[in-house]
């Protein structure tokens, strides 16, 4: 069994309450830290710790936090990014739902080193009843006194808030949220400057994935160095992954960095295999904007070397043969998947999702997704293959926030290792059932 | 600023007269506002369209939104221009229960088209449209974070998931029996994780 320090408590009845969440240690952090620690030695520690942010970019939580502008009179703010809506990705929702003190108390923590009286947590909309559970929670810490004025008799006070969105994918990037938060329409800003500097209402901002702010709970409580022994390498510690697909038994799981792609897929403690006997054919290992692996590929690297669950690991081969960890958000397929239609599924979603701000982005998505309609609809012909590609490498680096990437990536790494697929569509020697395209999507109530 | 037209909703004053939230509302939507600074209260938008959907008849009409915008004192079009992005507000009158397939990948992975298709063949309407009573419309959505729990549908604030049609068949029976309009702000949601 591996290590759990996120959700190792999930299975305890009533743990999305105070009383039994402290009764389990919870709270633990905030006594350390507010009690025999200066704000600068927890960033020391979540920076010995090796913390990457769990939302998807992989960037080291420590800097980030180091980045953060002080300038005198100036208010600071921790935001927190629980506007989970990466295709695949379901792991925020089960940490907030089950043990939403979890969060809480990572955000009183990171507030501390930050110096942020004030915080939030920003929730995608249709999450709404998730909200209600983190709300009720809050007012469970604020009764308790872990919020407010002078928190465990310090001189640290600190406010938490919840605020829900609207429904937009693109309100998952950092300043898209922020701009969100201020209650104006989520368009990406353009960096510099970077939140760090000016962020909420233009004051200097962290914003951290639900998962990076639960993980300073242990880095805390156990010492950055001893968070850092677990792991491989650069990717240190514990990480949820989101499992979904063709598998025995999706769910969310916490894995130690570093173990098996092959372990996780089939092992009985994590996935335990593939579904109706069947045999695997392609995973998406990060979430939908990640290149899309032929099953060889996802279980051992170019090199033949066994593919582990690790960032490092899984980009190995840059996009030519290798992927990213990304989100977390492991999607696998199996032999009977028509790779042509998934990626229809994704395109579909990032033309739904652009925020229209960027031209390559705005126009591509839509071109990308109408030409996988033709092989769909059973029209597209050879040069569509090549026209898809050419549209998809034009997307990328062009737009303001990294959605336009995220948008060509899928559509990259399907041709480039399922090529024959469109070719077999393109040459009618393969139906796509073709059922229900045509009439989703039309509406926009 | 008040008679104008948004999108292709006409303005009707003597409705936007009788736009007041309820009590009740209102103290909801003064909480929100208190979670932010004073002079940056515009932040509590969005949260506070949700609460005039649910207040509203389930939509957010042209004398809502101008409602709304009176009380967190911006223009009516900072309103409008938020409540046309977002997916999640309703710019026409819907059935009083709006169930939201997920048609995403691990979704689709998983028979969300046959869902769709079911429900439409049993409530005989297509994506889009709302029965006749009044009672559902029917939209799809891109993924909802229930990727694990495939195929789902979400009708306010509540997830429906690992779906069959049995469970869809329940579902409509209740929703028909009990007859109210749906939100995502109700208290009452279930979900199935």
């Amino acid at each position: 069994m591996g290590r759990k320090l996120l959700i190792h408590n999930d299975h305890v009845p009533n743990i999305h309450t105070l009383e039994v969440y402290r009764a389990h240690g919870g709270y633990a952090s905030v006594e350390k830290a507010l009690k025999t620690m200066q704000p600068d030695q927890v960033t020391d520690e979540v920076k010995k710790s090796g913390l990457r942010g769990r939302g998807g970019a992989g960037f080291p939580t420590g800097m980030k936090w180091s980045f953060l502008a002080k300038p005198e009179g100036v208010p600071r703010y921790l935001v927190c990014n629980a506007d989970e809506s990466e295709p695949g990705t379901f792991k925020d929702r089960y940490l907030m739902e089950k043990i939403p003190h979890a969060l809480i108390e990572g955000m009183i923590t990171s507030s501390f080193a930050l110096g942020a009286k004030t915080s939030y947590i920003y929730i995608r909309g249709e999450y709404f009843y998730v909200a209600r559970i983190v709300e009720a929670a809050i007012a469970e810490a604020y009764a308790a006194g872990w919020l407010g004025k002078n928190i465990l008799g310090t001189d640290f006070s600190h406010d938490c808030y919840v605020q829900v969105g609207g429904g937009a994918y693109i309100c998952g990037e950092e300043t898209a949220l922020l701009e969100s938060l201020e209650g104006k329409r989520g368009n990406p800003r353009i960096k510099p400057p970077f939140p760090a500097v000016a962020g909420l209402w233009g004051c200097p901002t962290v914003v951290n994935n639900v998962e990076t702010i639960a993980a300073v709970v242990p880095i805390v409580n156990m010492g950055g160095e001893e968070y850092a022994k677990i792991g491989v390498g650069k990717s240190t510690g514990t990480k949820l992954i989101s499992a979904s697909g063709h598998i025995n038994k999706p769910g969310v799981y916490e894995i130690e960095l570093g173990i098996t792609v092959e372990d996780f897929i089939y092992s009985d403690e994590y996935c335990g295999g593939i579904r109706n006997g069947k045999k695997l054919k392609a995973v998406v290992a990060g979430g939908s904007s990640v290149p899309i692996l032929p099953t060889e590929l996802i279980l051992k690297t170019a090199k033949g070397e066994p593919r582990l669950m690790t960032y490092e690991s899984l980009s190995d081969g840059g996009f030519s043969t290798g992927t990213m960890l990304g989100s977390g958000g492991f999607i696998a397929m199996d032999e009977d998947t028509s790779i042509v239609k998934n990626l229809f599924t994704f395109s579909r979603f990032y033309h739904h999702e652009s925020c229209g701000q960027c031209s390559p982005c705005r126009e591509g998505t839509g071109w990308m997704e109408k030409i996988l309609k033709k092989f769909l609809d059973g029209t597209a012909n050879e040069s569509d293959v090549d026209l898809l590609w050419d549209i998809q490498s034009k997307i990328e680096g062009k737009t303001i926030c990294p959605l336009g990437e995220a948008a060509a990536w899928p559509v990259a790494a399907a041709i480039r290792h399922f090529k024959h697929e469109f070719i077999e569509i393109a040459q009618k020697k393969k139906f796509v059932d073709i059922s229900h395209y045509d009439r989703l999507n039309k509406i926009r109530a | 600023m008040s008679s104008q037209v948004h999108g292709a909703q006409k303005f009707d004053k003597a409705k936007r007269a009788e736009t007041v939230f309820s009590e009740e509302a209102m103290k909801t939507v003064q909480t929100i506002i208190s979670h932010y600074p004073p002079e940056k209260i515009k932040s509590a938008l969005l949260p506070v369209l949700h609460v005039a959907q649910a207040e509203f008849g389930g939509w957010l009409s042209p004398e809502t939104m101008d409602y709304v915008a009176s009380v967190l004192k911006i223009r009516p079009v900072e309103v409008f221009e938020v409540a046309s992005f977002y997916t999640m507000y309703n710019l026409k009158p819907m059935g009083k229960c709006v169930l939201e397939v997920c048609q995403t990948s691990s979704c689709w992975l998983n028979g969300a088209e046959d869902i769709v298709k079911y429900i439409e063949k049993k409530l005989n309407i297509k994506v889009g449209e709302t029965t006749k009573d009044g009672m559902f419309s029917l939209k799809v959505a891109e993924c909802l974070g229930s990727c694990g729990t495939a195929p789902m549908l979400q009708c306010g604030a509540s997830y429906h998931e690992n779906l069959t049609y049995e469970k869809v068949d329940t579902l409509l029976e209740n929703y028909r029996a009990e007859g109210k309009l749906k939100s995502y702000t109700d208290l009452d949601y279930k979900n199935t994780l």
